[in-house]
């Protein structure tokens, strides 16, 4: 096995870490504020993929409007389901929470596969990234490292968006203590449903990201929400940064993974998982909390 | 979580009329019935176990596992393994059965520790676990073909008697006795000091803790009786399929058994057995109509939690107190249908009552 095949297969891993990190960013911030575990997340996901696909590969639309759109029509969805399924539920039980948002993935997945029918064919790369980069004597597709610029450039503007504004501050005091940011004049009502639209359009991004390379299909949601899940319990329930790593950690492991012992990649991933539960019960950069 | 059942009352005349009747009907039933109507009695009988051993974990013990169809799994797979080498029903089923009941203690070894949320993604994590392994180590599990021709072996009591099990229907009675078995023990178990310490742990962990329960002891053992109820479940869909794939043991599956608890109801013990005659009926009738059953299944799943978070059967029940009992006798107020909000206490006691992590 030569160095460029291990450098290549590790900016593979990279690049499909970030669709994973969005996802999971979305996740633990919705966690984090709301205290609401979305089971759907990954629905949201598929979603943004579905509608990225329909305007990029089927109206030819330009990408990056697409995505755009894509993350409009799913923030649009994603607020409904917020102000009329999630936000009664919200007082009771974690399992509930749970029990709710399965019942959307239940009903998204056939939706979709009503609207949009099976799998579908990867539509073409826009011209602009076509093409390689040569990094140490490897070509590497432009759109990979594309991938990966945008996933930490999220990383940067969340990271600045709740450090450094004001918007971040009311959120971080309202997950803090909701009933004390009430008190203090803060419309927690309306800031849920805007931190739950975030987290939805981060999901959606991820999905929409990969429109002209991955597969869409039905299902695909149910996939990456498990995965989803190992990131953020790995990382921590509710830290940013511990979703960043935990995805790169996922991402990049399954690659060399597929790549070295293929039969036993994802079972490698889940050992994972149990050993870091094992030394730190509340993952990577998680704290103690219910 | 105050969802789980409330302390039973004593089996009322009325209730042991209807398990009675029940019983009639399930005994009956093959000798009126066609061969597809006693296959989809088995079907929901076999639910109907693996439902119940959920439940005690999600109503009883207040975890919510998303792990389960990985014991169905690994109980149908060792089930099949057994009767293609070794043509003995009973030795496939307790084999399925220990199987399960040996990767429940380590998994659960490994996620009682947690709670809550960390509990269920965990359970959702290892049981895809166990589906990858199933999917990827063709040479023992057949990779996604999965395991076929699988004979339904003759029941062999050690040589001591041999019962064939070929037909549907002799299957069928084999099924219901094992179902009764079941059901019984699980009854028992629920109404022993063990079940009640359960329960105990589910309203409130801290308190429990305080008159001396080892509350993680308590969620092992609950959580690897689960795992053996699934792990029966799966043995007894391997002769009767007569084939095994790795999709029953994928996280969807493990969704079932909650759907199914959830359509009838948490709160009373043969709420998961009424759940899996609903769910069998469901999906018969909806898929007369359209191929998109499971968003009805989706539609239903919301309905209830937003507003019948008791389970369909314990909706209409507090309908007919509501509208029929009360509405003839005096008028007085109606139980409650809904599972209450928690008091508005301080959110740190009220966490603490809800037995949480500090």
């Amino acid at each position: 096995m030569s160095f460029q095949v291990l450098l290549y297969q590790g900016l593979v891993g990279l690049s499909s870490a970030m669709y994973l990190w969005l996802l999971s960013a979305g996740l633990t911030i919705v966690f984090g504020v709301l205290g609401v575990l979305n089971f759907a997340h990954g629905a949201f996901f598929m979603i943004g993929a579905y509608l990225a696909y329909t305007f990029y590969g089927i109206l030819g639309f330009n990408l990056a409007v697409s995505i755009a759109l894509s993350l409009v029509g799913t923030a649009v969805i994603g607020v409904l389901v917020e102000r009329f399924l999630v936000k009664p539920i919200m007082h009771l039980d974690h399992a509930f929470q749970l029990l709710l948002t399965f019942g959307l993935v239940l009903i998204f997945d056939d939706l979709a596969k009503a609207i949009w029918g099976g799998v579908f064919m990867i539509p073409p790369m826009p011209r602009v990234f076509q093409g390689a980069v040569w990094i140490l004597g490897t070509p590497f597709p432009i759109y990979n490292l594309f991938v990966i610029g945008a996933g930490v450039a999220v990383w940067l503007l969340l990271w600045l968006l709740f450090e450094k504004t004001w918007w971040g501050r009311i959120v971080r005091a309202t997950a803090a203590d909701p009933q004390m940011a009430a008190a203090l004049g803060v419309d927690v009502k309306r800031l849920y449903t805007g931190v739950f639209a975030l987290g939805v359009m981060l999901a959606a991004l991820g999905g929409a990201l990969g429109t002209p390379v991955r597969v869409v299909a039905p299902g695909m949601g149910s996939f990456m929400i498990v995965q989803a899940f190992i990131v953020t319990v790995l990382g921590g329930l509710g830290s940013l940064t511990g979703a960043f790593v935990g995805a790169l950690l996922v991402g990049v492991l399954s690659s060399y993974g597929t790549l070295l012992f293929p039969t036993v990649e994802l079972a490698l991933i889940y050992l994972i998982m149990a050993v870091v539960l094992l030394v730190r019960p509340h993952g990577l950069f998680g704290r103690a909390r219910a | 979580m105050k969802a789980g059942p409330a302390p039973q009352a004593a089996a009322t005349g009325a209730a042991r009329i209807v398990y009675g009747l029940a019983l009639v009907i399930l005994l009956v039933l093959p000798f009126v019935s066609s061969t597809y109507t006693q296959y989809l009695v088995i079907h929901m009988m076999m639910l109907a176990i693996y439902a119940l051993g959920f439940n005690l974990l999600f109503g009883y013990t207040g975890l919510l596992s998303f792990g389960q169809a990985a014991f169905y799994g690994i109980g149908a797979y060792v089930c099949a393994g057994i009767l293609l080498r070794y043509p003995s029903l009973l030795a496939g089923i307790l084999g399925g059965v220990a199987a399960a009941a040996a990767v429940a203690l380590i998994i659960g070894l490994l996620s009682v520790r947690h709670t809550r949320i960390y509990f269920t993604m965990l359970t959702l994590a290892f049981g895809m676990l166990v589906y990858s392994v199933l999917w990827k180590w063709r040479a023992v599990t057949g990779g996604d073909d999965g395991l076929v021709g699988i004979p339904r072996a003759p029941l062999d009591f050690f040589g001591l008697a041999v019962i064939p099990v070929r037909t549907v229907t002799s299957f069928y009675f084999f099924v219901l006795a094992v179902t009764l078995v079941a059901l019984f023990v699980l009854h028992r178990i629920v109404h022993s000091p063990f079940g009640l310490s359960l329960q105990g742990i589910r309203d409130s962990e801290v308190r429990s803790q305080f008159v001396g329960v080892h509350v993680r002891k308590h969620r092992l053992l609950a959580f690897i009786i689960a795992g053996a109820y699934a792990g029966l479940a799966g043995a007894l869909l391997a002769p009767l399929e007569s084939a095994v794939t790795p999709v029953i043991s994928h996280w969807s599956h493990s969704g079932d058994a909650v759907l199914v608890t959830l359509l009838g109801g948490v709160r009373a013990f043969f709420g998961p057995a009424i759940g899996a005659v609903l769910f069998v009926v469901i999906r018969e009738l909806v898929v007369r109509i359209t191929e998109y059953w499971q968003l009805v299944m989706g539609i239903i799943v919301v309905v209830l939690v937003l507003g019948f978070r008791g389970g369909m059967a314990q909706a209409v029940m507090d309908g007919w107190q509501r509208w029929v009992v009360h509405g003839l006798a005096q008028r007085q107020p109606p139980v409650p249908a809904q599972v209450q909000a928690p008091a508005p206490v301080g959110q740190a006691q009220a966490r603490v009552e809800r037995g949480e992590e500090p």
